[in-house]
Protein backbone atom coordinates (compact mmCIF):
# COMPACT_ATOMS: atom_id res chain seq x y z
CA UNK A 1 0.00 0.00 0.00
CA UNK A 2 1.18 3.14 -1.19
CA UNK A 3 2.12 5.96 1.88
CA UNK A 4 3.07 9.48 2.47
CA UNK A 5 5.68 10.67 5.11
CA UNK A 6 4.95 13.49 7.46
CA UNK A 7 8.16 15.84 7.89
CA UNK A 8 8.89 19.46 8.70
CA UNK A 9 12.29 21.19 8.66
CA UNK A 10 13.65 17.25 7.98
CA UNK A 11 12.13 16.07 11.03
CA UNK A 12 10.09 12.74 10.27
CA UNK A 13 7.19 13.41 12.01
CA UNK A 14 4.26 10.95 10.99
CA UNK A 15 4.21 7.91 8.46
CA UNK A 16 0.26 7.69 7.17
CA UNK A 17 -1.06 4.55 4.56
CA UNK A 18 -3.16 5.76 1.99
CA UNK A 19 -5.61 2.75 2.76
CA UNK A 20 -8.89 5.14 2.07
CA UNK A 21 -10.16 6.03 -0.83
CA UNK A 22 -10.18 9.52 -0.74
CA UNK A 23 -7.61 10.79 2.40
CA UNK A 24 -8.53 14.37 2.90
CA UNK A 25 -5.82 16.44 4.33
CA UNK A 26 -6.13 20.00 6.02
CA UNK A 27 -6.28 22.30 9.30
CA UNK A 28 -9.61 21.34 11.08
CA UNK A 29 -9.70 17.94 12.94
CA UNK A 30 -12.16 16.45 10.69
CA UNK A 31 -9.34 15.46 8.28
CA UNK A 32 -7.94 12.24 7.75
CA UNK A 33 -4.74 13.89 8.22
CA UNK A 34 -4.61 17.00 10.02
CA UNK A 35 -1.91 19.74 9.82
CA UNK A 36 -2.63 22.64 12.49
CA UNK A 37 -0.70 24.85 10.78
CA UNK A 38 -2.06 28.74 9.57
CA UNK A 39 -0.55 28.29 6.60
CA UNK A 40 -2.52 24.95 5.97
CA UNK A 41 -5.98 25.51 4.59
CA UNK A 42 -9.06 24.25 6.88
CA UNK A 43 -9.46 21.50 3.67
CA UNK A 44 -6.63 21.96 1.93
CA UNK A 45 -5.87 18.60 -0.45
CA UNK A 46 -7.32 15.55 -1.00
CA UNK A 47 -5.53 12.47 -2.23
CA UNK A 48 -7.66 10.48 -4.16
CA UNK A 49 -6.81 6.14 -4.71
CA UNK A 50 -7.65 4.26 -7.29
CA UNK A 51 -6.49 0.88 -7.80
CA UNK A 52 -2.87 1.60 -6.99
CA UNK A 53 -2.59 4.68 -8.44
CA UNK A 54 -2.81 8.08 -5.98
CA UNK A 55 -4.14 11.51 -7.25
CA UNK A 56 -3.41 14.25 -4.96
CA UNK A 57 -6.22 17.46 -5.68
CA UNK A 58 -5.71 20.52 -4.07
CA UNK A 59 -9.50 21.94 -2.84
CA UNK A 60 -8.92 25.27 -3.40
CA UNK A 61 -6.28 25.92 -0.55
CA UNK A 62 -5.61 29.74 0.15
CA UNK A 63 -1.92 29.14 0.01
CA UNK A 64 -1.65 26.58 -2.85
CA UNK A 65 0.12 22.73 -2.85
CA UNK A 66 3.29 22.30 -4.40
CA UNK A 67 4.52 19.03 -5.96
CA UNK A 68 8.49 18.50 -6.27
CA UNK A 69 8.36 22.63 -6.17
CA UNK A 70 5.80 23.11 -8.43
CA UNK A 71 2.29 24.73 -7.61
CA UNK A 72 -0.67 21.70 -8.97
CA UNK A 73 -4.10 21.71 -8.87
CA UNK A 74 -3.77 18.37 -9.66
CA UNK A 75 -1.50 15.61 -10.17
CA UNK A 76 -0.90 11.90 -10.23
CA UNK A 77 1.32 10.89 -7.38
CA UNK A 78 4.73 9.32 -8.49
CA UNK A 79 7.13 7.14 -6.07
CA UNK A 80 9.07 9.77 -4.35
CA UNK A 81 6.89 13.01 -5.21
CA UNK A 82 7.39 16.07 -2.30
CA UNK A 83 4.07 17.88 -1.99
CA UNK A 84 4.72 20.61 0.10
CA UNK A 85 1.70 22.67 2.36
CA UNK A 86 3.75 25.73 3.73
CA UNK A 87 6.53 24.53 5.74
CA UNK A 88 5.33 20.67 6.02
CA UNK A 89 6.43 18.42 3.64
CA UNK A 90 4.87 14.93 2.81
CA UNK A 91 6.73 12.64 0.55
CA UNK A 92 5.01 10.07 -0.85
CA UNK A 93 5.80 6.08 -1.28
CA UNK A 94 4.42 4.06 -4.04
CA UNK A 95 4.39 0.55 -3.46
CA UNK A 96 7.70 -1.63 -3.37
CA UNK A 97 8.40 -2.91 -6.92
CA UNK A 98 7.98 -6.58 -6.35
CA UNK A 99 4.27 -6.46 -4.31
CA UNK A 100 3.71 -3.84 -7.45
CA UNK A 101 4.23 -6.50 -9.66
CA UNK A 102 1.60 -8.98 -7.89
CA UNK A 103 -0.91 -6.36 -7.15
CA UNK A 104 -0.91 -5.40 -10.59
CA UNK A 105 -1.89 -9.10 -11.79
CA UNK A 106 -4.74 -8.67 -9.59
CA UNK A 107 -6.12 -5.71 -10.92
CA UNK A 108 -5.54 -7.48 -14.56
CA UNK A 109 -7.70 -10.02 -13.29
CA UNK A 110 -10.95 -7.48 -12.42
CA UNK A 111 -13.49 -7.83 -15.31
CA UNK A 112 -13.40 -5.31 -17.25
CA UNK A 113 -15.73 -3.57 -20.48
CA UNK A 114 -14.27 -3.67 -23.71
CA UNK A 115 -15.89 -1.02 -25.40
CA UNK A 116 -13.13 1.93 -25.54
CA UNK A 117 -16.09 4.21 -27.06
CA UNK A 118 -18.39 4.28 -24.04
CA UNK A 119 -15.07 4.79 -21.82
CA UNK A 120 -14.14 7.68 -23.72
CA UNK A 121 -17.84 9.04 -23.36
CA UNK A 122 -17.26 8.56 -19.93
CA UNK A 123 -14.44 10.46 -19.35
CA UNK A 124 -15.48 13.25 -21.44
CA UNK A 125 -19.28 13.30 -18.98
CA UNK A 126 -16.53 13.80 -16.31
CA UNK A 127 -14.74 16.28 -17.52
CA UNK A 128 -17.81 18.26 -18.15
CA UNK A 129 -18.78 17.74 -15.03
CA UNK A 130 -15.39 18.89 -13.62
CA UNK A 131 -15.73 17.36 -10.98
CA UNK A 132 -13.05 14.79 -9.25
CA UNK A 133 -14.51 11.96 -10.79
CA UNK A 134 -12.41 13.03 -13.60
CA UNK A 135 -9.63 10.98 -12.30
CA UNK A 136 -11.64 8.20 -11.80
CA UNK A 137 -12.60 8.14 -15.46
CA UNK A 138 -9.15 8.67 -16.76
CA UNK A 139 -7.66 5.96 -14.53
CA UNK A 140 -10.21 3.27 -16.28
CA UNK A 141 -9.60 4.76 -19.90
CA UNK A 142 -5.57 3.80 -18.74
CA UNK A 143 -6.45 0.68 -17.73
CA UNK A 144 -8.47 0.37 -20.82
CA UNK A 145 -5.41 1.13 -22.83
CA UNK A 146 -2.99 -1.21 -20.80
CA UNK A 147 -5.55 -4.06 -21.41
CA UNK A 148 -5.80 -3.48 -25.11
CA UNK A 149 -1.94 -3.16 -25.38
CA UNK A 150 -2.03 -6.98 -23.54
CA UNK A 151 -4.69 -8.13 -26.10
CA UNK A 152 -2.04 -6.88 -28.88
CA UNK A 153 0.62 -9.12 -27.23
CA UNK A 154 2.49 -6.09 -26.68
CA UNK A 155 2.74 -6.38 -22.65
CA UNK A 156 5.21 -8.43 -21.46
CA UNK A 157 3.45 -9.25 -18.17
CA UNK A 158 3.60 -12.82 -17.33
CA UNK A 159 0.61 -12.88 -15.60
CA UNK A 160 -0.04 -16.48 -14.60
CA UNK A 161 2.05 -19.60 -15.31
CA UNK A 162 0.28 -19.79 -19.09
CA UNK A 163 1.88 -22.80 -20.31
CA UNK A 164 1.43 -24.66 -16.63
CA UNK A 165 0.07 -28.02 -17.75
CA UNK A 166 -1.98 -28.96 -15.37
CA UNK A 167 -5.77 -28.49 -15.38
CA UNK A 168 -5.34 -25.82 -12.57
CA UNK A 169 -1.97 -24.19 -12.61
CA UNK A 170 -3.18 -21.61 -10.08
CA UNK A 171 -3.12 -23.54 -7.32
CA UNK A 172 0.53 -23.81 -7.16
CA UNK A 173 1.33 -20.25 -7.98
CA UNK A 174 -1.08 -18.43 -5.79
CA UNK A 175 -0.44 -20.51 -2.75
CA UNK A 176 3.26 -19.65 -3.59
CA UNK A 177 4.14 -16.68 -0.43
CA UNK A 178 6.74 -14.71 -2.44
CA UNK A 179 5.50 -12.63 -5.12
CA UNK A 180 6.77 -13.79 -8.54
CA UNK A 181 8.91 -11.26 -10.83
CA UNK A 182 7.08 -10.13 -13.26
CA UNK A 183 9.18 -11.41 -16.53
CA UNK A 184 10.91 -14.13 -15.03
CA UNK A 185 9.59 -17.30 -17.07
CA UNK A 186 11.13 -19.43 -14.13
CA UNK A 187 8.36 -19.70 -12.16
CA UNK A 188 5.57 -20.90 -14.80
CA UNK A 189 8.25 -24.03 -15.18
CA UNK A 190 8.42 -24.85 -11.47
CA UNK A 191 4.89 -24.21 -10.86
CA UNK A 192 3.68 -27.61 -12.32
CA UNK A 193 6.55 -29.31 -10.17
CA UNK A 194 4.77 -27.84 -6.49
CA UNK A 195 2.14 -30.12 -5.73
CA UNK A 196 -1.11 -29.44 -6.00
CA UNK A 197 -1.76 -30.48 -2.56
CA UNK A 198 0.91 -29.93 -0.19
CA UNK A 199 -0.44 -32.42 2.23
CA UNK A 200 0.25 -36.30 1.91
CA UNK A 201 -2.49 -38.54 0.16
CA UNK A 202 -5.53 -40.01 2.24
CA UNK A 203 -7.13 -43.54 1.95
CA UNK A 204 -9.70 -45.66 3.66
CA UNK A 205 -9.60 -49.16 4.76
CA UNK A 206 -13.09 -51.18 5.33
CA UNK A 207 -13.54 -52.59 8.64
CA UNK A 208 -16.78 -54.63 8.96
CA UNK A 209 -18.69 -55.54 6.43
CA UNK A 210 -18.88 -57.70 3.33
CA UNK A 211 -15.84 -55.38 1.75
CA UNK A 212 -14.24 -55.32 4.86
CA UNK A 213 -10.28 -55.42 4.35
CA UNK A 214 -10.55 -52.69 1.22
CA UNK A 215 -8.65 -49.94 0.68
CA UNK A 216 -9.85 -46.98 -1.22
CA UNK A 217 -7.35 -44.39 -1.88
CA UNK A 218 -8.81 -40.40 -1.74
CA UNK A 219 -6.76 -39.15 -4.57
CA UNK A 220 -9.78 -36.92 -6.54
CA UNK A 221 -10.59 -33.50 -4.25
CA UNK A 222 -14.15 -34.93 -3.49
CA UNK A 223 -15.05 -38.84 -2.72
CA UNK A 224 -18.64 -39.93 -1.83
CA UNK A 225 -19.02 -42.55 0.82
CA UNK A 226 -22.73 -44.37 1.96
CA UNK A 227 -25.98 -45.73 0.30
CA UNK A 228 -27.86 -43.15 -1.38
CA UNK A 229 -31.36 -42.41 0.22
CA UNK A 230 -29.93 -43.95 3.24
CA UNK A 231 -26.78 -42.12 4.59
CA UNK A 232 -24.18 -40.16 2.69
CA UNK A 233 -21.11 -38.53 3.61
CA UNK A 234 -18.19 -36.66 1.07
CA UNK A 235 -14.67 -36.75 2.12
CA UNK A 236 -13.44 -33.41 0.29
CA UNK A 237 -9.55 -33.11 -0.11
CA UNK A 238 -8.67 -29.31 0.69
CA UNK A 239 -5.14 -27.44 1.04
CA UNK A 240 -5.65 -28.32 5.26
CA UNK A 241 -6.29 -31.55 4.80
CA UNK A 242 -8.92 -34.41 4.41
CA UNK A 243 -12.98 -33.40 5.43
CA UNK A 244 -15.47 -35.47 6.13
CA UNK A 245 -19.02 -33.70 5.52
CA UNK A 246 -22.74 -35.31 6.01
CA UNK A 247 -24.82 -34.88 3.12
CA UNK A 248 -27.83 -36.54 3.24
CA UNK A 249 -29.81 -39.03 5.66
CA UNK A 250 -31.18 -38.64 9.13
CA UNK A 251 -28.09 -39.30 11.04
CA UNK A 252 -24.45 -37.95 10.20
CA UNK A 253 -22.13 -39.73 10.36
CA UNK A 254 -19.61 -40.85 13.38
CA UNK A 255 -16.49 -40.07 13.65
CA UNK A 256 -14.60 -42.07 16.68
CA UNK A 257 -17.83 -42.97 18.48
CA UNK A 258 -19.10 -38.90 18.21
CA UNK A 259 -21.59 -37.72 15.37
CA UNK A 260 -20.17 -34.60 13.41
CA UNK A 261 -23.21 -32.56 13.38
CA UNK A 262 -23.98 -31.15 9.80
CA UNK A 263 -20.28 -29.13 9.69
CA UNK A 264 -17.37 -30.12 8.09
CA UNK A 265 -14.86 -32.07 10.25
CA UNK A 266 -11.61 -32.53 9.94
CA UNK A 267 -9.62 -35.98 9.43
CA UNK A 268 -7.05 -36.94 11.68
CA UNK A 269 -4.63 -39.95 10.80
CA UNK A 270 -6.48 -43.18 12.16
CA UNK A 271 -9.78 -41.82 12.73
CA UNK A 272 -12.45 -44.05 12.61
CA UNK A 273 -15.95 -43.45 11.01
CA UNK A 274 -19.08 -45.09 10.57
CA UNK A 275 -21.45 -44.51 7.62
CA UNK A 276 -24.06 -46.96 6.96
CA UNK A 277 -23.95 -49.05 9.13
CA UNK A 278 -20.49 -49.67 7.75
CA UNK A 279 -16.93 -49.15 9.94
CA UNK A 280 -14.04 -47.64 8.39
CA UNK A 281 -10.55 -46.08 9.39
CA UNK A 282 -9.24 -43.15 7.87
CA UNK A 283 -5.28 -42.85 7.45
CA UNK A 284 -2.26 -40.72 5.32
CA UNK A 285 -0.42 -42.79 3.16
CA UNK A 286 3.36 -41.51 3.84
CA UNK B 1 -48.80 -20.94 -8.93
CA UNK B 2 -45.71 -21.20 -5.96
CA UNK B 3 -42.84 -22.94 -8.26
CA UNK B 4 -41.09 -23.99 -4.60
CA UNK B 5 -42.50 -27.27 -4.62
CA UNK B 6 -40.90 -28.28 -7.50
CA UNK B 7 -37.93 -26.11 -7.55
CA UNK B 8 -35.31 -26.28 -4.95
CA UNK B 9 -32.91 -23.36 -4.88
CA UNK B 10 -29.54 -22.83 -2.90
CA UNK B 11 -27.18 -20.09 -3.27
CA UNK B 12 -24.00 -18.88 -2.00
CA UNK B 13 -21.64 -15.86 -2.43
CA UNK B 14 -18.13 -15.28 -0.82
CA UNK B 15 -15.56 -12.39 -1.48
CA UNK B 16 -12.66 -15.11 -2.55
CA UNK B 17 -9.18 -15.01 -0.39
CA UNK B 18 -7.71 -12.13 -2.13
CA UNK B 19 -10.41 -9.38 -2.80
CA UNK B 20 -11.21 -7.23 0.31
CA UNK B 21 -15.08 -6.64 -0.95
CA UNK B 22 -17.75 -8.87 -2.38
CA UNK B 23 -18.55 -6.90 -5.86
CA UNK B 24 -21.31 -10.26 -6.98
CA UNK B 25 -24.54 -10.12 -6.15
CA UNK B 26 -26.86 -12.73 -6.00
CA UNK B 27 -30.96 -12.96 -5.58
CA UNK B 28 -33.56 -16.34 -5.85
CA UNK B 29 -36.97 -15.99 -5.62
CA UNK B 30 -38.30 -19.74 -4.98
CA UNK B 31 -41.96 -18.83 -5.22
CA UNK B 32 -41.71 -17.17 -8.74
CA UNK B 33 -38.78 -19.55 -10.21
CA UNK B 34 -36.43 -16.82 -10.80
CA UNK B 35 -32.52 -16.90 -9.88
CA UNK B 36 -30.50 -13.98 -10.44
CA UNK B 37 -26.84 -13.29 -10.63
CA UNK B 38 -24.66 -10.15 -10.98
CA UNK B 39 -20.61 -9.30 -10.94
CA UNK B 40 -19.97 -5.97 -10.32
CA UNK B 41 -17.28 -3.77 -11.92
CA UNK B 42 -15.93 -0.15 -11.43
CA UNK B 43 -13.65 1.66 -9.27
CA UNK B 44 -14.38 2.65 -5.80
CA UNK B 45 -17.19 0.49 -4.27
CA UNK B 46 -19.29 1.08 -7.35
CA UNK B 47 -19.52 -2.76 -8.50
CA UNK B 48 -21.26 -3.60 -5.74
CA UNK B 49 -23.73 -0.45 -6.24
CA UNK B 50 -24.14 -1.71 -10.10
CA UNK B 51 -24.88 -5.80 -9.05
CA UNK B 52 -26.86 -4.94 -6.20
CA UNK B 53 -28.80 -2.24 -8.31
CA UNK B 54 -29.42 -5.01 -11.32
CA UNK B 55 -30.40 -7.76 -8.99
CA UNK B 56 -32.75 -5.84 -6.87
CA UNK B 57 -34.55 -3.88 -9.83
CA UNK B 58 -35.08 -7.06 -11.69
CA UNK B 59 -36.24 -9.38 -9.18
CA UNK B 60 -38.52 -7.05 -7.14
CA UNK B 61 -40.02 -5.58 -10.93
CA UNK B 62 -40.47 -9.09 -11.88
CA UNK B 63 -42.22 -10.08 -8.50
CA UNK B 64 -44.61 -7.37 -8.84
CA UNK B 65 -45.40 -8.25 -12.73
CA UNK B 66 -45.75 -11.58 -11.82
CA UNK B 67 -48.23 -10.93 -8.99
CA UNK B 68 -50.65 -9.63 -11.77
CA UNK B 69 -49.56 -11.42 -14.99
CA UNK B 70 -48.10 -15.41 -15.64
CA UNK B 71 -44.85 -15.59 -17.66
CA UNK B 72 -47.16 -18.13 -19.97
CA UNK B 73 -49.61 -15.69 -20.60
CA UNK B 74 -49.95 -14.85 -24.64
CA UNK B 75 -49.35 -10.93 -25.27
CA UNK B 76 -52.54 -9.86 -27.52
CA UNK B 77 -50.23 -7.88 -29.29
CA UNK B 78 -47.44 -9.70 -30.62
CA UNK B 79 -49.59 -13.30 -30.20
CA UNK B 80 -46.17 -14.28 -27.93
CA UNK B 81 -45.54 -15.48 -24.57
CA UNK B 82 -44.55 -12.96 -22.45
CA UNK B 83 -42.47 -14.73 -20.20
CA UNK B 84 -39.34 -13.29 -22.74
CA UNK B 85 -40.63 -9.98 -23.46
CA UNK B 86 -40.93 -9.50 -19.39
CA UNK B 87 -37.72 -10.56 -18.60
CA UNK B 88 -36.14 -8.29 -21.34
CA UNK B 89 -38.10 -4.93 -20.45
CA UNK B 90 -36.92 -5.66 -16.80
CA UNK B 91 -33.53 -6.16 -17.83
CA UNK B 92 -33.79 -2.89 -20.00
CA UNK B 93 -34.87 -1.03 -16.68
CA UNK B 94 -32.42 -2.63 -14.37
CA UNK B 95 -29.42 -1.08 -16.92
CA UNK B 96 -31.54 2.51 -17.39
CA UNK B 97 -31.31 2.56 -13.53
CA UNK B 98 -27.51 1.76 -13.30
CA UNK B 99 -26.68 3.85 -16.70
CA UNK B 100 -28.69 6.78 -14.87
CA UNK B 101 -26.92 6.51 -11.31
CA UNK B 102 -23.35 6.01 -13.45
CA UNK B 103 -24.04 9.48 -14.88
CA UNK B 104 -25.40 11.08 -12.30
CA UNK B 105 -22.96 10.22 -9.41
CA UNK B 106 -19.44 11.13 -10.11
CA UNK B 107 -18.63 8.32 -7.95
CA UNK B 108 -19.92 5.46 -9.72
CA UNK B 109 -18.84 6.72 -13.42
CA UNK B 110 -18.22 3.80 -15.49
CA UNK B 111 -19.54 1.28 -13.09
CA UNK B 112 -21.54 -1.95 -14.87
CA UNK B 113 -22.41 -5.56 -13.90
CA UNK B 114 -22.32 -8.56 -15.83
CA UNK B 115 -25.65 -10.70 -15.38
CA UNK B 116 -27.30 -13.69 -15.52
CA UNK B 117 -30.85 -14.21 -14.97
CA UNK B 118 -33.32 -17.59 -15.22
CA UNK B 119 -36.75 -17.57 -15.28
CA UNK B 120 -38.50 -21.14 -14.59
CA UNK B 121 -42.15 -21.74 -15.72
CA UNK B 122 -43.98 -24.01 -17.61
CA UNK B 123 -41.81 -26.72 -17.65
CA UNK B 124 -39.26 -24.21 -19.66
CA UNK B 125 -36.28 -21.92 -17.91
CA UNK B 126 -36.17 -18.76 -19.76
CA UNK B 127 -32.32 -17.61 -19.67
CA UNK B 128 -31.44 -13.94 -19.95
CA UNK B 129 -27.42 -13.15 -20.09
CA UNK B 130 -25.01 -10.31 -19.97
CA UNK B 131 -21.13 -10.59 -20.02
CA UNK B 132 -19.23 -13.20 -18.23
CA UNK B 133 -21.52 -14.81 -15.80
CA UNK B 134 -22.98 -18.21 -16.84
CA UNK B 135 -26.09 -20.84 -16.46
CA UNK B 136 -24.35 -24.53 -16.58
CA UNK B 137 -27.18 -27.47 -16.85
CA UNK B 138 -25.74 -30.85 -15.21
CA UNK B 139 -28.29 -33.46 -17.02
CA UNK B 140 -27.32 -37.47 -17.24
CA UNK B 141 -24.07 -36.62 -15.59
CA UNK B 142 -23.35 -34.34 -17.90
CA UNK B 143 -22.07 -30.66 -17.61
CA UNK B 144 -23.30 -28.22 -19.87
CA UNK B 145 -22.65 -24.64 -20.31
CA UNK B 146 -25.55 -23.30 -21.61
CA UNK B 147 -24.77 -19.21 -22.15
CA UNK B 148 -22.25 -18.50 -24.04
CA UNK B 149 -19.87 -15.43 -22.63
CA UNK B 150 -19.83 -11.88 -24.20
CA UNK B 151 -16.02 -11.75 -23.62
CA UNK B 152 -13.27 -11.01 -25.90
CA UNK B 153 -12.22 -14.50 -25.19
CA UNK B 154 -15.34 -16.23 -26.21
CA UNK B 155 -15.16 -14.21 -29.75
CA UNK B 156 -11.55 -15.57 -30.12
CA UNK B 157 -13.01 -18.37 -29.83
CA UNK B 158 -16.00 -18.50 -32.54
CA UNK B 159 -13.36 -16.76 -34.46
CA UNK B 160 -10.98 -19.51 -34.53
CA UNK B 161 -8.23 -17.40 -33.61
CA UNK B 162 -7.51 -19.40 -30.49
CA UNK B 163 -8.42 -23.49 -29.19
CA UNK B 164 -10.92 -23.61 -25.66
CA UNK B 165 -7.85 -25.31 -24.68
CA UNK B 166 -5.65 -21.97 -25.09
CA UNK B 167 -8.45 -20.14 -23.53
CA UNK B 168 -7.91 -21.71 -20.25
CA UNK B 169 -4.26 -20.26 -20.21
CA UNK B 170 -5.14 -17.01 -21.49
CA UNK B 171 -4.15 -13.45 -20.16
CA UNK B 172 -7.43 -11.63 -21.03
CA UNK B 173 -10.48 -13.53 -19.44
CA UNK B 174 -11.71 -10.43 -17.83
CA UNK B 175 -12.59 -8.47 -21.03
CA UNK B 176 -16.40 -8.59 -21.62
CA UNK B 177 -18.19 -7.23 -24.84
CA UNK B 178 -21.59 -6.44 -22.78
CA UNK B 179 -22.51 -5.16 -19.72
CA UNK B 180 -25.47 -4.03 -17.77
CA UNK B 181 -25.24 0.12 -16.97
CA UNK B 182 -22.59 0.81 -19.55
CA UNK B 183 -24.51 1.70 -22.33
CA UNK B 184 -27.81 3.76 -22.21
CA UNK B 185 -29.54 0.64 -23.62
CA UNK B 186 -28.46 -2.80 -24.08
CA UNK B 187 -30.01 -6.19 -26.10
CA UNK B 188 -29.70 -9.03 -23.31
CA UNK B 189 -28.99 -12.14 -24.98
CA UNK B 190 -32.50 -13.95 -24.17
CA UNK B 191 -33.29 -17.93 -24.80
CA UNK B 192 -35.52 -20.65 -23.52
CA UNK B 193 -34.85 -24.38 -22.80
CA UNK B 194 -37.03 -27.26 -21.43
CA UNK B 195 -36.54 -28.33 -18.58
CA UNK B 196 -36.48 -32.30 -17.16
CA UNK B 197 -37.22 -32.95 -13.68
CA UNK B 198 -33.48 -34.09 -12.03
CA UNK B 199 -31.63 -31.48 -13.94
CA UNK B 200 -29.44 -29.29 -11.98
CA UNK B 201 -28.73 -25.29 -12.88
CA UNK B 202 -25.95 -23.56 -11.91
CA UNK B 203 -25.60 -19.63 -12.33
CA UNK B 204 -22.12 -18.69 -11.38
CA UNK B 205 -19.25 -15.78 -11.25
CA UNK B 206 -16.59 -16.26 -13.33
CA UNK B 207 -14.51 -16.53 -9.62
CA UNK B 208 -15.89 -19.67 -9.68
CA UNK B 209 -15.22 -21.10 -13.73
CA UNK B 210 -12.00 -19.29 -13.69
CA UNK B 211 -10.87 -21.00 -10.76
CA UNK B 212 -12.62 -24.28 -10.59
CA UNK B 213 -12.22 -26.69 -13.45
CA UNK B 214 -15.75 -27.94 -15.19
CA UNK B 215 -14.91 -31.73 -14.60
CA UNK B 216 -14.49 -30.46 -10.65
CA UNK B 217 -17.71 -28.65 -11.31
CA UNK B 218 -19.58 -31.68 -12.54
CA UNK B 219 -17.74 -34.01 -10.10
CA UNK B 220 -19.22 -31.99 -7.11
CA UNK B 221 -22.68 -31.41 -8.86
CA UNK B 222 -22.97 -35.36 -9.16
CA UNK B 223 -22.11 -36.05 -5.63
CA UNK B 224 -23.80 -33.56 -3.47
CA UNK B 225 -26.38 -33.38 -5.96
CA UNK B 226 -28.41 -34.29 -2.89
CA UNK B 227 -27.56 -31.67 -0.73
CA UNK B 228 -27.84 -28.52 -2.38
CA UNK B 229 -26.87 -26.01 -0.05
CA UNK B 230 -23.54 -28.58 0.66
CA UNK B 231 -23.28 -28.16 -2.86
CA UNK B 232 -23.39 -24.51 -3.29
CA UNK B 233 -20.76 -24.21 -0.43
CA UNK B 234 -18.54 -26.68 -1.94
CA UNK B 235 -18.17 -25.09 -5.36
CA UNK B 236 -17.28 -21.97 -3.14
CA UNK B 237 -14.57 -23.41 -1.01
CA UNK B 238 -13.29 -25.47 -4.11
CA UNK B 239 -12.87 -21.97 -5.51
CA UNK B 240 -10.98 -20.47 -2.63
CA UNK B 241 -8.96 -23.51 -1.81
CA UNK B 242 -7.35 -22.84 -5.68
CA UNK B 243 -6.67 -19.14 -4.89
CA UNK B 244 -9.90 -17.37 -4.54
CA UNK B 245 -8.45 -14.63 -7.06
CA UNK B 246 -12.32 -13.02 -7.76
CA UNK B 247 -15.29 -12.67 -5.63
CA UNK B 248 -17.07 -16.54 -6.05
CA UNK B 249 -20.95 -16.74 -6.42
CA UNK B 250 -23.34 -19.32 -7.39
CA UNK B 251 -26.94 -20.21 -7.01
CA UNK B 252 -27.93 -23.96 -7.70
CA UNK B 253 -31.74 -24.70 -8.60
CA UNK B 254 -32.98 -28.49 -9.17
CA UNK B 255 -35.72 -29.49 -10.89
CA UNK B 256 -37.85 -31.73 -8.51
CA UNK B 257 -40.84 -32.85 -10.55
CA UNK B 258 -42.51 -30.99 -13.82
CA UNK B 259 -44.32 -27.84 -13.35
CA UNK B 260 -46.54 -27.46 -16.30
CA UNK B 261 -48.21 -24.15 -16.53
CA UNK B 262 -51.67 -24.74 -15.21
CA UNK B 263 -54.14 -23.17 -18.27
CA UNK B 264 -57.36 -22.59 -18.66
CA UNK B 265 -60.24 -23.45 -16.27
CA UNK B 266 -59.35 -26.92 -15.31
CA UNK B 267 -55.72 -26.20 -15.72
CA UNK B 268 -55.87 -23.42 -12.82
CA UNK B 269 -58.34 -25.62 -10.67
CA UNK B 270 -55.96 -28.89 -10.90
CA UNK B 271 -53.11 -26.15 -10.31
CA UNK B 272 -55.21 -25.01 -7.14
CA UNK B 273 -55.97 -28.25 -5.71
CA UNK B 274 -52.08 -29.32 -5.72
Amino acid sequence: MAKLILSMDGLVLKEIPLSKERTTIGRKPHNDIQIDNLAVSGEHAVIVTILNDCFLEDLGSTNGTLVNGNPVKKHFLQNNDVVELGKYRLKFVGEAPVPAASAEKADFEKTMVLRPAAMKAAAEQARAMGAGAAEAARASAAQQVAAGAAVAGTAEREIKSAPAPTPMPMSATMTTPTPIPAQAPAPAAAAPAAPKSPHPLGAIQILSGGNAGKELELAKPLTTLGKPGVQVAVLTRRPQGYFITHVEGANPPVVNGQAIGTAPHALKDHDVVELAGVKMEFFLKG
Amino acid sequence: MDLSQYLEFASCTDPGMVRSHNEDAVAADPANGLAVLADGMGGYNAGEVASGMATTVITTEIQQLLAKVKPYDIDPESNKIIAGQLVREQVMKANASIYHAAQSQPQYAGMGTTLVVCLFYDNKALVAHLGDSRLYRMRDATLKQITRDHSLLQEQIDSGLITAEQAKHAQHKNLVTKALGIDPTVEPEIREYETRPGDIYLLCSDGLCDMVADEDISMTLEALGANLKLAAQQLVQMANDNGGKDNVSVILVRVLREYPAARGVVGKFLGWLK
